[in-house]
């Protein structure tokens, strides 16, 4: 019978290019903030969830059995989950059925990414992402597949390009002050980002979010065991998860709907009716400026085409009505794929518990939601918590 | 707290075949679901909640291998993900994901596409760590192939990065050494081990789906050349390409369906650390996953209490690892079962009725279901020749292979 399920740790590493670091150490000093933090030994965790993107970053098989014992896992009931970006989020999602199950009564959730040893650079691992007999031969890449998403997306809406640079500016602003941010900058403009350097039109170098290695970790335990670690616990509202067909090549990119869908299942379990009235800042995933747009989009928080009046407006500044990454989100923090669970779920716990620091949002926010995306284009993973 | 009953409501799986050059990745897994569906008489598109697949990405060739999916599985824009690790990992999740109350009707899939790798012993060589293990097993020196020299002044052949395998100690080494000490520590000789491959190889020509049955005895194992001292070639699983799927439902489910499930009454997994230098050999992860799913499923005395198991047996000595590990049998005493018979399908602890790894193949990731399917086959009295009779308790366990320290048991049971 389902158990609710409560946060109550978290911790995040720098963001960087790590070169002296491996995985496990990096796993290692994320899983001892959070658990530090909590209270609790190594004894007292039931089951360790580790969630890790490519094994090709790394050069690892079986990445995941690599990176256990850093991640508390040795001697312990441990698994990877594993759906490409979408695993930031995806991993507390297990975590979340862990703990709720009744399976464990204190998990934790590692994610790590260390794409930094990945030579010349992390892009070649995504050279095996493609269909083999349809997408490969025409030697694509993200930016460049990202770039026909861009396209579209600000065609159908009658996009201009600066009101999308703004989310850039927001994000990189936004991660002044966050202790593990690899490019937060106080005094990036609009005119920055449209001047950098092309990459594949419409994508410019300050759309996107850098490589990055770190980790990041959540501990939950369950409403039975809660009083023991903390009287002032983030709950877990909602989760939602969904997949859209391989064949990207067949669907309208401009708007997500596997991203509706994720945030409709998250949304109907934590009985949230009015999205856009009753969330009260949210994290969409944004490794390019227009995703954040696009997911705002998808996670039914504003119309559609909607997102970058919103945005020009001002309300989705940290000060803002509906703030959307105060974070500094991938393009102000970094983004190692998995380790971003620190921007888009370790967030959620620490602005909903007034821990959030420099990045705390005014007025006590009560409901939060993180995304994630991942594989090509066709993955969402949603997560909803409330302050209890 | 009352527990919500997990039942499995269908099983679908394909033929296992040492190479399958007719059908890609996407069609068994195709095949699997739908013949589970089916069996189910569900409808992937309306009755079915969540999807899991449990691969690895450097088996499949992919670096996101969650990409290539949803479509075949029927999870088109559905709660679907990967689990990486052995298919009970995925059975265990499905497990929890029911219980929540957030999903009512789970497909678990994972399938083997072995033989489209050209370089499987450099694939597992990747999973030994990359400073510190991956050293040990080469580059050696390579045989001398037709009076040429094995390295050229010209053209030094790379140390790193090559394909030619025989440039270095296939990783399986591993379990020759692992062997060496399981018959050190319990007395036990190769030909007993060899007693394991001639039990289930014959097994196998008892199960249509299997791929390595063979009439083979003692003496043949133990004149088959020798890879890794003391592992012989018929020692060891050959691999083989194959899907199985499995749909999971709550009780409800499987009451509005009519049907007679069986339920999945407990599940566990452990690793143990993945440095080999400071491991054990002594299969501690099978001791701590049976421990952790016979208390799920309220089992106190194993040894009476499971009628039936499919033991991970990639290694013939591993059968005999694994059965002392997780209680069957007490450390030393698997040989002393092995040689009475008492494993056989007429005995009186039938071990791997199906043929097991060594009969149907080595199903990477899909091992542990194809345990499971043999499982529920038996429980409802499907297995045919092989059925062994009046079984209500059965259990499947599965190892992650070299060199992981990782595995999972399942723990089925009819009503």
């Amino acid at each position: 019978m389902k158990k609710d399920v409560a946060v109550i740790g978290a911790g995040m590493t720098l963001f960087r290019r790590r070169l002296k670091e491996t995985g496990k150490e990096l796993s290692y000093l994320a899983a001892k903030m959070a658990m530090e933090e909590a209270g609790i030994q190594k004894d007292d965790i039931d089951m360790v969830v580790m969630g890790t993107a490519p094994d090709a970053f790394d050069g690892i098989h079986m990445k995941g059995e690599n990176l256990l014992d850093g991640a508390a896992g040795a001697g312990k009931p441990y698994v990877r989950v594993f759906n490409g970006g979408g695993t930031g989020v995806f991993a507390p999602i297990a975590g979340w059925w862990h703990v709720a199950s009744g399976v464990a009564d204190v998990c934790l959730v590692i994610a790590e990414e260390k794409m930094g040893s990945c030579y010349p650079h992390p892009q070649t691992a995504f050279r095996h992402i493609w269909d083999p007999i349809l997408d490969r031969p025409l030697k694509p890449n993200l930016v460049w597949l990202f770039a026909m998403e861009m396209n579209r997306y600000m065609t159908v809406h009658n996009i201009k390009k600066e009101d999308i640079a703004r989310v850039s500016v927001k994000n990189k602003r936004n991660a002044v002050g966050h202790p593990c941010a690899q490019l937060a900058d106080p005094h990036i403009t609009v005119d920055d980002v449209l001047n950098s350097e092309i990459m594949a039109w419409p994508v410019q170098r300050l759309d996107i979010s850098p490589p990055s290695d770190g980790a990041s970790a959540l501990l939950f335990c369950s409403e039975d065991v809660v009083r023991q670690y903390t009287d002032d616990p983030v709950w877990i509202d909602g989760v939602g998860w969904s997949i859209d067909s391989t064949m990207w090549t067949n669907r309208d990119l401009y708007f997500p709907r596997y991203v509706s869908k994720a945030a409709k299942m998250a949304y109907k379990m934590a009985g949230i009716h009015n999205p856009r009235k009753e969330i009260d800042f949210a994290e969409p995933y944004d490794p390019f400026d227009y995703k954040e747009l696009h997911h705002m989009e998808g996670l039914l928080l504003c119309d559609k085409g909607e997102a970058p009046i919103l945005t020009r407006e001002g309300v989705t500044q940290r000060d803002g009505d509906l703030p959307i990454c105060p974070s500094g989100g991938l393009l102000g923090v970094g983004n190692p794929i998995a380790a971003t669970m620190g921007q888009k779920a370790c967030e959620l716990y620490w602005q909903l518990s007034g821990k959030a620091g420099k990045r705390q949002i005014p007025d006590d926010p009560m409901v939060g939601v993180g995304q994630a995306w991942g594989d090509i284009m066709q993955m969402a993973t949603v997560i909803a918590m409330r302050r209890g | 707290m009352i527990q919500e009953r997990v039942c499995v409501i269908g099983i679908g799986h394909t033929d296992f075949n040492c190479m399958s050059p007719d059908m890609e990745w996407k069609d068994i897994m195709y095949e699997a679901c739908q013949k589970a569906y089916m069996d189910a008489g569900v409808n992937p598109r309306k009755d079915v909640d969540g999807f899991i697949t449990c691969a690895e990405d450097y088996w499949e060739g992919f670096s996101i291998f969650d990409e290539f999916v949803p479509d075949q599985v029927g999870a088109v824009l559905k709660p679907c993900c990967t689990v990486c690790g052995d298919g009970i990992y995925g059975l265990g999740n499905a497990y929890m994901q029911i219980q929540t109350g957030l999903m009512d009707v789970v497909s678990i899939e994972a399938h083997s596409k072995a033989s489209d790798l050209i370089t499987y012993g450099d694939v597992v060589l990747h999973a030994f760590d990359p400073i510190y293990e991956r050293p040990v097993s080469g580059p050696v020196e390579r045989p001398n192939y037709g009076g040429l020299p094995a390295y050229s002044e010209e053209s030094p052949k790379p140390l790193v990065g090559s394909t030619d395998e025989t440039e270095r100690v296939h990783p399986y080494f591993l379990a020759g050494l692992e062997m060496q000490n399981y018959l050190k520590e319990t007395n036990t000789t190769e030909e007993q081990c060899a007693m394991v491959a001639v039990k289930n190889k014959h097994n196998a020509f008892l199960n249509p789906y299997a791929d390595y049955e063979a009439n083979i005895t003692i003496d043949h194992v133990m004149k088959s050349e020798y890879c890794f001292n003391p592992l012989k070639r018929l020692d060891i699983s050959p691999n083989v390409d194959g899907a199985v799927c499995f749909v999971l439902a709550n009780e409800k489910i499987a009451k509005d369906l009519g049907i007679e499930p069986i339920y999945l009454k407990g599940f566990g997994w452990s690793s143990e650390t993945p440095w080999l230098s400071t491991r054990g050999m002594n299969a501690d992860y099978a001791t701590k996953s049976a421990k952790m799913a016979y208390k799920m499923a309220g089992i106190v005395d194993p040894r009476r209490e499971i009628e039936v198991a499919e033991i991970d047996d990639r290694f013939t000595y591993k059968e005999m690892q694994h059965l002392e590990a997780i209680g069957l049998a007490r450390k030393g005493e698997a040989k002393q079962l092995i040689e009475e018979g008492a494993l056989n399908i007429k005995g009186a602890l039938p071990i791997n009725p199906s043929g097991g790894s060594i009969g149907v193949g080595n199903s990477l990731e899909a091992t542990g279901l194809q345990k499971s399917l043999e499982i529920v086959t038996q429980l409802r009295g499907h297995a045919g020749k092989r059925q062994v009779p009046d079984v209500e308790v059965g259990l499947a366990q599965a190892w992650r292979g070299i060199p992981s320290g990782s595995g999972a048991v399942a723990i089925f049971t009819r009503g």
